[in-house]
């Protein structure tokens, strides 16, 4: 088992180097224009040569990469050009406003889709249909085009949610909750509409196995059938969809940040992108690069513990 | 010669497969309106140069915020005087353009490596695999923010871009479609004769692989769509790039004065993309038929008129009388696989039935247990246990005698132990439920009965999973299962035919020792005579749907009346003969296995 996870943790970490220094060397195509961007609009090329010599741009790009991935891998990913905020920092408190939201999306999103899953799969007929219709809502229209609705709706004309900004859990519960009530919504109504119809197709293929039949003969109840033995072997690849759900919503957020006004993830890695703030864009790559790695690993271990088959422990 | 013969069979079963699968898909109201629709906004767009009367950036001081039918702006203008008619036009242009470039791109992509992967194998899939991979890895949006210095704000190389982060999905399916094909038979056969890898992917592999990518192919554009918006939505790219995204950017900040400049993009938008997802599944429906639908368990159809038999009328222990079932065709129509099935069980006995695959036995059981599948329905007849009509009872009543009065030891043992729980766990469940213990009663009458059913070290396999015995010994933990509240109807689905010869004997033996400590009656569904003579009291031959013959064993065996049990009998192999005639001893020692 540990030598697995090791194994798989020097997989993900070599995928982080190719995957930033790929990143890195696409960057490199812009440095002139970053220097510009720094300066303002009326740089003169001189002011812009002499910048990009002080930040250490004009060296070559594999000496600029190995001393950022130097000092990234001592924990140290520099600070940013604009702010002059530590990036390491400015990323971990931007992830937690992003977890939050997808966090809690997420849970409600699994709890909602095993519902409507399962339910759709097992009593058939109307609440098949009315389970199945209730997910293509999320399907069919784009997440911009919900969260603008939303918007519209509970916070311009009612007025129950606030339209834009955040709120921090630890200043005040309650508000916090408002503040992240539309973002989560909308990334729920998609997430229970990928889930859900995937949920129910594995339960249907379940319940359709032969020891579903054999249990039946033995006089086991239903209610056993389906949520012992069929939601249990229906959860492996549930959980597949589910890791494959977060790292979707993840991307997700990039937009809904940007919608609401939240000062999470997506809108910093998006603001620095726009900006050309280089350590910035270097450090929300290695993380997003982290967490997708962490999600497969995660995933691939409780999947082993589900599957008897796959245990590896 | 063969193989050209071959080869055009299938391609014309191709065609008549892919005819009728546009044939499905023009019936289906959803895909036709989706399509209709779809083909309309594609027109109107292209034809935008003539149809608008401004160009999409064409500013003018008089059309700021105007309003809907003002001469010349058919929808208004927006707060730059832009005429929203005509940008909405354009907007389908970019649309178009970007879910042409980024499902191409997907498509060519994953197709290719998926092709290549799935076909070969080896150290080229490993290859591939790690590639693709690396792309999932990738934070795809943020990538595509961040090559914007690179792509100059051009949506048609972010659109590129895109597609190659989408490849993934598709090189996924085609591989697994690819690598199930390669292992057809028919693959073997055309690589034997001589076809070349090229061929053999395009005849043999693309039409299989076709249907998938298609469906997929719908679903990515609407993703594809829904990218560019959201990127432009958020300013990303060209300001001079018409397009949804940026329309409901610009309405949104007029949302309170001018709401309708935010809805007309946001409609179309909206209507496009759920356009797309419903023509995927409509195309899903079309070329892959219908998608498997949920079924409430224990819901055994029975549409009969009232029981024909009266209960003064049983004489046995379980009387099968008269039994018609029958199962929808594809098309919908009823076909019937029993046809009238009439059967006693006396107590303590064993019967036999015998006959053909798809002669209905298993399909008898099944009636009998009332766990057949949710299509079938139940026409006709009566299914008395002790002169209790079983086909009357609801699924409540039935599972009381379910696992206490009948019981069921299925053919397959591995497919019908559940692979997640540990065979104690599913032994003591069963036992549970029927006879009421507690856990730890439970567990000791578990441990009893698998010692019992000659399974070593029993406290040991207790533990373990399905997957970590033998087909013997799972079969001896579905017998020790079946046998566990001592039911007085044991029902055998052809118990010994997944099994090795020589557990097949010990299985038997088993099974005539339990019978005689239990003293219960065996139905035992089998096609092999071997084992109705050594085992079995009386058999019934069954044959489409109808028992044809019923007796003592030895009568039937020495006196058959029916043409078709004779013609059983005379298929026996006779080996006294056979050894005369080295030929055949060949043919049928092979046939024996």
């Amino acid at each position: 088992m540990i030598p697995y996870i090791l194994r798989r943790l020097a997989t993900g970490v070599i995928l982080a180097v190719l995957v930033t220094l790929i990143t890195f060397w696409l960057l490199s195509f812009s440095f002139t224009g970053v220097a510009s961007n720094i300066l303002g609009p009326a740089s003169s090329p001189e002011a812009v040569e002499a910048l990009k010599d002080q930040l250490g741009l004009d060296r070559p790009v594999l000496v600029q990469y190995f001393d950022w991935l130097w000092s990234a891998l001592r924990g140290d990913f520099g600070v940013s050009y604009f702010t002059s905020e530590s990036v390491g920092k400015a990323v971990t408190i931007r992830l937690g406003v992003t977890l939050s939201i997808v966090l809690v999306a997420l849970a409600l999103s699994v709890v909602a889709s095993v519902f409507l899953g399962v339910l759709a799969a097992s009593k058939a007929g109307a609440v098949d249909r009315i389970a199945q219709g209730t997910s293509l809502i999320g399907n069919l229209f784009p997440n911009l085009l919900i969260a603008i609705a939303l918007v519209v709706v509970f916070a311009l004309n009612l007025r129950w949610l606030p339209a834009t900004g955040f709120t921090p859990f630890a200043e005040d519960p309650r508000r916090w909750a408002a503040s992240i009530a539309i973002p989560v919504i909308v990334l729920v109504i998609n997430g229970v509409a990928n889930m859900s119809a995937q949920i129910r197709g594995t339960m249907i293929g379940e319940l359709q196995k032969d020891y579903v039949r054999t249990l039946r003969t033995r006089g086991i109840s239903p209610r056993s059938i389906v949520y012992r033995h069929a939601l249990r072997n229906a959860a492996a690849p549930a959980l597949v969809v589910l890791s494959l759900e977060f790292i979707a919503m993840f991307g997700g957020a990039l937009i809904i940040e940007n919608v609401f006004a939240l000062p999470g993830f997506g809108s910093f890695a998006f603001n620095s992108s726009l900006q050309g703030d280089i350590p910035v864009i270097m450090g929300v790559t290695v993380f997003s690069v982290l967490l997708v790695v962490s999600i497969n690993l995660l995933t691939d271990v409780i999947n082993g513990w589900l599957n008897p088959k796959a245990r590896l422990f | 010669m063969s193989t050209e013969v071959a080869l055009l069979e299938t391609d014309k079963t191709e065609t008549a497969v892919r005819r009728s699968a546009l044939q499905r898909l023009l019936k289906d109201p959803q895909a036709v309106i989706t399509i209709a629709f779809l083909l309309l906004v594609l027109a109107v767009g292209l034809l935008a140069p003539l149809i608008a009367q401004h160009g999409p950036n064409e500013s003018s001081l008089n059309a700021v915020n105007a309003e809907m039918g003002t001469p010349g702006y058919l929808l208004g203008g927006d707060q730059s005087g832009r005429d929203i008619f005509a940008r909405l036009l354009y907007s389908i242009q970019t649309a178009a353009v970007s879910a042409a470039i980024g499902t191409g791109v997907a498509c060519a992509v994953g197709l290719t490596f998926g092709l290549v992967g799935g076909y070969f194998g080896g150290r080229v899939r490993t290859v591939i695999e790690w590639i693709f991979n690396l792309i999932m890895t990738f934070p795809g949006l943020l990538l595509l923010i961040v090559l914007m210095p690179l792509t100059k704000g051009d949506f048609r190389i972010t659109m590129l871009i895109f597609g190659v982060l989408l490849a993934p999905s598709i090189y996924r399916i085609v591989r697994n479609v690819t690598a199930g094909v390669r292992n057809e038979l028919y693959v073997d056969a055309a690589k034997v004769s001589g076809l070349s890898t090229l061929r053999i992917l395009g005849r043999h592999v693309m039409p299989v692989v076709r249907g998938p990518v298609i469906i997929s192919g719908a679903f990515l554009m609407g993703a594809a769509i829904n990218l560019q918006s959201g990127l432009a939505f958020l300013g990303v790219g060209s300001t001079e790039v018409p397009s949804f995204g940026a329309m409901i950017a610009t309405g949104f900040l007029n949302l309170y004065v001018h709401p309708l400049q935010f809805l007309w993009p946001a409609l179309l938008l909206g209507a496009s993309t759920a356009s797309l997802v419903l023509l995927g599944n409509a195309l899903r429906d079309a070329l892959e038929g219908a998608r498997p639908k949920p079924a409430k368990l224990g819901s055994t159809k029975v549409r009969r008129p009232k029981a024909p038999v009266k209960p003064g009328d049983a004489t046995s222990l379980l009387n099968v009388t008269d039994l018609t079932m029958e199962y929808p065709n594809p098309a919908g129509e009823p076909k019937q696989v029993l046809k009238g099935v009439s059967l006693e069980l006396r107590a303590g006995e064993t019967l036999g039935l015998v006959g053909e695959s798809g002669s209905g036995k298993t399909q008898t059981a099944f009636s009998v247990l009332g766990v057949l599948p949710p299509e079938a329905v139940i026409t006709s007849g009566s299914v008395l246990l002790d002169g209790r009509e079983l086909l009357d009872l609801r699924e409540k009543e039935l599972r009381q005698i379910r696992g206490k009065d009948i019981a069921y030891i299925p053919q397959e043992p591995m497919s019908n132990l559940d692979p997640s729980f540990t065979i104690g766990y599913q032994l003591v469940e069963g036992i549970r439920t029927s006879a009421g213990m507690s856990k730890a009663a439970a567990k000791e009458r578990a441990l009893e009965l698998m010692e019992r059913v000659g399974i070593p070290n029993t406290r040991r396999t207790f533990d373990l999973y399905p997957h970590q015995i033998s087909g013997g010994m799972a079969q001896r933990v579905l017998i020790a299962g079946a046998v566990a509240s001592r039911p007085r109807v044991l029902i055998a689905d052809e118990p010994t035919t997944a099994l090795d010869v020589t557990i097949q004997a010990e299985i038997l033996d088993l099974l005539r020792d339990l019978q005689q400590e239990m003293g219960m009656a065996i139905l035992l569904v089998t096609h092999n005579f071997g084992v109705v003579a050594d085992l079995c009291d009386r058999i019934a031959v069954m044959r489409h749907g109808v028992v044809v013959e019923e007796g003592d064993v030895m009568q039937v065996f020495h006196q058959p009346q029916h043409p078709y049990t004779q013609k059983l009998l005379n298929s026996i192999l006779d080996e006294t003969q056979l050894r005369e005639d080295p030929e055949t001893l060949v043919v049928t020692g092979k046939e024996q296995q």
